[in-house]
């Protein structure tokens, strides 16, 4: 089957949903009822057929309204994507590994024929036809890492690896969890992560550095990471936090459960060839409360979760204003019951066999 | 680190001690493409064991049609390199990781310098290609003892700045001379013998140039020893390591589950913590700390060796 | 006293140390204001250090101009701003070649704004060393509007290109040469804290 793009919007009168599928492959992050920091990597190896992790860039019915967004957020702030000047050549191979991937994996929707560094490029939903030739900056409309990343969901950082470390030195950031990529490109591992707190001193980001260093072409990596958003906004930019800061205080017992979402990163990790980089895509899903809870364990561990959460780690994630009303919203769905290992919703809930396979 | 069988299409001497070989995917599928300095990790079934060799590449980067490596005959080694020569037939297959760069170039770099001694040549042929087609200002020096030997000339086009420091012919190269007013944001690899490397290290820093300019290569082959014990802490297992295995090899021979990438000492992939340490350990990484190595708490199994009564490791 | 001792804090956040001399060979040297005490502290430690350096002090309303003077450094040069100076700078840099050493000392805006433009030159990182003296005023980006305020002394402070009120925060770009400054009253418009001078 295809997939049927919603019209919807990530600003303004808000009108994103998710249909019943999107919600039963919803990444939901949390394998058990607590929560800390830790280098919870994995192969991003094939998951369940149907879920995210079943493909290396996953594609769903969010995918023309979110380019939709980001060519407005690139029209008010072209900061939001940039590249150093040594980084071209890492943009050529993340574009060549995106288009690659796409076509693979959604033949329908995307093609790509190669005839040596002549390159054509069909993408269906976006309604873009491009020949260019490859390598050659000017054969395309914007410099290779923007023209394949305005093609394609959720935020990319593209990491040069040099002196035992990893430099952020190119992004397309515009569905950020309050980072500047304008402010923290050209900084290393531990600098751009500096503001993260506990997380240091546990040593969480030194594990991580040499996990990340070692990625190889063939064994690409993945992890969850999440937070909380007020309305689904994509861009939660601290460039224009005094814009949306003022929605984060409209949260009341009665619209919780609709306008508090879950935001879940879904962070991949990829070996580039020819420059060495490393890509590390970070692809950003919203779900509210209500349409969480529908799956009755995440709605008990979800509760859990954030109730017991240190404070340190909810002022981080900036919600912890809104974290009494969320807990008590939440509170209704906890049963006490004990809860499975995974992410997964238990058959009993909504089974995955609901998510249709695609053909 | 995932290998996959790939057919042996060429072999050719280049001098007497070193011979180049291409492989290519049997089916002709493309193979994964590279950066310049990248190596590959080639599996020898070497009597009854495993042998595993990194070699650099020394072909284009961005060519996936084969890879090519040269590999130097050292007649004191444990036996890879012969077998290589000796054993290996073009129509062979042989499983071959895919390409893994511990000595790649600094893109941000206004000029790269790249000197070679001797086998060293090899990382910079794949890193000639790159540097060529980005068009970066760069300048190699090769050092060979005589020409005959000097497995590179075949590859190496006849630039104005590339140049060749043949002892034999009396042309020794002056690294204070190739070090002085390199503009700013230049940058030196040298891969070569560990004297050349310390001696590039030196220079430098006599002429003021920060480490993080520097960049440097020395695959070890783990060097041979007497035998020795270990014991696993996990399954109480005791191994003994033969005097040309490295400690690695005697893991991977009881079947113990172990990452790695350059098996050379440099890339840290193996470290492997020590709970009990009854003796010396013979530590030859480039990997550990001067303060790890001191503790004794740690070592990496793929060059380092032990002598003494008891080493128990946390495997 | 023109010494201050900073506070810990985040791993962005520059760290500072006395100037140690890494003897004679080419230096470009660049300070302003208290900064002066310590190339004159350097130079008492190492005399040689002199033998090749390009001096360039921005007195500010310091004097120390006699003394400086008298370092007798192969080159020297009083400004009487990093702006005016700022093409000599670059000119400085654009000659240099590799094994050049930069020693930048005074103000944390001073040292943020040069060392940045060192490193736009291709200076490696670590052949820059800074040494802080003087003022603790910060230079802050505007996370907003992408303006740099310069000698902000408060927390918060107001934005001098766009009026926004902004918090002082310890996140520091090495590429911008200064700290990131976000606006405090986003999500409650017009509640402001309390003006308060910025602790080392």
């Amino acid at each position: 089957m295809t997939i049927q793009f919603n019209d919807e919007t990530f600003r303004d009168d808000y009108t994103f949903f998710n249909s019943p599928v999107a919600i039963a492959r919803f990444p939901f992050p949390f394998d058990k009822d607590d929560y800390m920091y830790s280098v919870n990597m994995e192969p991003h190896e094939t998951g369940p057929e149907g879920t995210p992790f079943d493909v290396r860039f996953d594609v769903d019915e969010h995918y023309v309204s979110e380019m939709r967004d980001r060519a407005i957020t690139l029209d008010e702030d072209p900061l939001r994507c940039q590249s150093l000047p040594h980084m071209e050549l890492a943009g050529w191979d993340l574009l060549e590994l995106i288009m690659v991937s796409k076509a693979a994996d959604y033949p329908d929707l995307f093609t790509l024929n190669r005839d040596g560094d002549r390159w054509h490029w069909i993408n269906k939903p976006l309604g873009i036809e491009q020949r260019f030739t490859f390598g050659d900056p000017t054969t395309l409309p914007y410099g290779p890492m923007e023209y394949i990343t305005r093609q394609a969901q959720g935020d990319f950082a593209v990491l040069d690896q040099r002196e035992d470390n990893l430099w952020m030195d190119a992004g397309m950031v515009t569905s950020q969890a309050d980072w500047s990529l304008d402010f923290d490109i050209g900084m290393n591992f531990f600098e751009w992560h500096a503001p993260v707190p506990k997380a240091h001193e546990m040593g969480v980001f030194q594990r991580a550095l040499k996990f990340l260093m070692h990625v190889n072409q063939d064994t690409p990596a993945r992890r969850l990471n999440w937070t909380m958003t007020v309305n689904p906004r994509l861009d939660t930019s601290p460039e224009n936090y005094h814009k949306w800061g003022p929605e984060k205080r409209t949260i009341t017992p009665e619209n919780v459960g609709q306008k508090q979402y879950l935001r879940v990163e879904l962070q991949t990790f990829w070996r580039l060839p020819r420059s060495n980089a490393l890509a590390f895509p970070i692809r950003c899903y919203l779900i509210n409360l209500e349409d969480l809870t529908s799956v009755p364990k995440w709605g008990r561990r979800l509760h859990r979760v954030l109730r017991d959460l240190p404070d340190e780690l909810a002022d981080y994630k900036g919600f912890a204003v809104n974290r009494p009303v969320i807990v008590e919203y939440l509170s209704k769905f906890d049963d006490g019951a004990p809860t499975s290992a995974g992410i997964y919703p238990d058959e009993t809930d909504v089974a995955l066999n609901k998510v249709p396979a695609r053909v | 680190m995932i290998a996959q069988m790939l057919r042996v299409t060429e072999k050719e001497a280049l001098t007497p001690l070193v011979t180049r070989f291409r492989f290519e995917h049997p089916d002709g599928a493309p193979l994964p493409l590279f950066s310049g300095g990248a190596h590959v990790v080639v599996e020898m079934p070497y009597g009854d064991m495993l042998r595993r060799n990194a070699y650099s590449l020394i072909s284009a980067p961005d060519d996936g049609s084969g890879y090519e490596i040269a590999v130097r005959r050292e007649d004191n080694g444990r036996g890879g390199s012969r077998f290589m020569h000796g054993n290996v037939a073009t129509g062979d297959l042989m499983a071959v990781t895919s390409p893994f760069n511990l000595f790649s170039l600094d893109l941000r770099a206004r000029k790269h310098v790249l000197i070679a001694g001797g086998i060293g040549i090899t990382p910079f042929l794949s890193q000639l290609h790159q540097l060529s087609r980005m068009q970066v200002p760069f300048e190699l020096h090769y050092a060979a003892r005589s020409r005959e030997e000097a497995a590179g000339l075949t590859f190496l086009p006849s630039l104005p700045h590339i140049h060749l420091h043949i002892s034999n012919e009396g042309n020794r190269m002056d690294l204070g001379a190739i070090l002085s007013g390199q503009p700013l944001g230049t940058h030196v690899y040298t891969c070569g013998p560990e004297g050349l490397i310390a001696a590039v290290e030196d220079a430098a820093r006599r002429h003021g140039w920060p480490a993080a300019a520097l960049h440097s290569e020395a695959f070890l082959s783990p060097p041979p020893g007497k035998p020795f014990k270990v014991t696993l802490a996990r399954s109480g297992q005791t191994l003994t390591v033969g005097p040309h295995q490295s400690l690695l090899e005697a893991l991977e021979a009881a079947r113990i589950d172990i990452p790695w990438s350059c098996r050379g000492g440099a890339c840290g992939q193996c470290e492997t913590a020590v709970t009990s340490c009854k003796g010396r350990i013979e530590h030859n990484d480039h990997w550990l700390s001067d303060d790890d190595c001191a503790a004794q708490t740690k070592i990496m199994p793929c060059v380092s060796r032990f002598e003494g009564q008891e080493l128990i490791i946390d495997r | 006293m023109t010494r201050v001792t900073f506070s810990p804090s985040i791993l962005s956040r520059p760290v500072y140390a006395p100037l140690e001399s890494h003897g004679a060979g080419p230096t470009i040297m660049l300070c302003d204001a208290e900064g002066a005490a310590a190339i004159l502290d350097l130079a008492e430690r190492d005399p040689a250090v002199m033998d090749y350096a390009h001096v360039i002090y921005i007195p500010s309303g310091s004097d120390y101009t006699v003394r400086m003077r008298a370092l007798e450094a192969r080159q020297y040069h009083e400004a009487p701003s990093y702006d005016a100076i700022t093409a000599r700078y670059r000119k400085a840099l654009a000659d240099a070649t590799m094994g050049t050493r930069l020693y930048l000392a005074g103000t944390e805006g001073l040292i943020g704004k040069a060392a940045a433009e060192a490193l736009a030159a291709g200076l490696p990182a670590q052949a820059i060393q800074a040494e802080h003296r003087g003022s603790i005023a910060r230079r802050m980006q505007c996370v907003h509007c992408k303006g740099v305020t310069e000698d902000v002394t408060t927390d918060p402070f107001t934005c001098s290109h766009c009026g926004l009120t902004l918090f002082v925060r310890d996140h520091f770009s090495r590429r911008l040469g200064a700290f990131q400054g976000v606006c405090v009253d986003a999500e409650t418009p017009g509640e402001v804290p309390e003006r308060q001078e910025i602790l080392p």
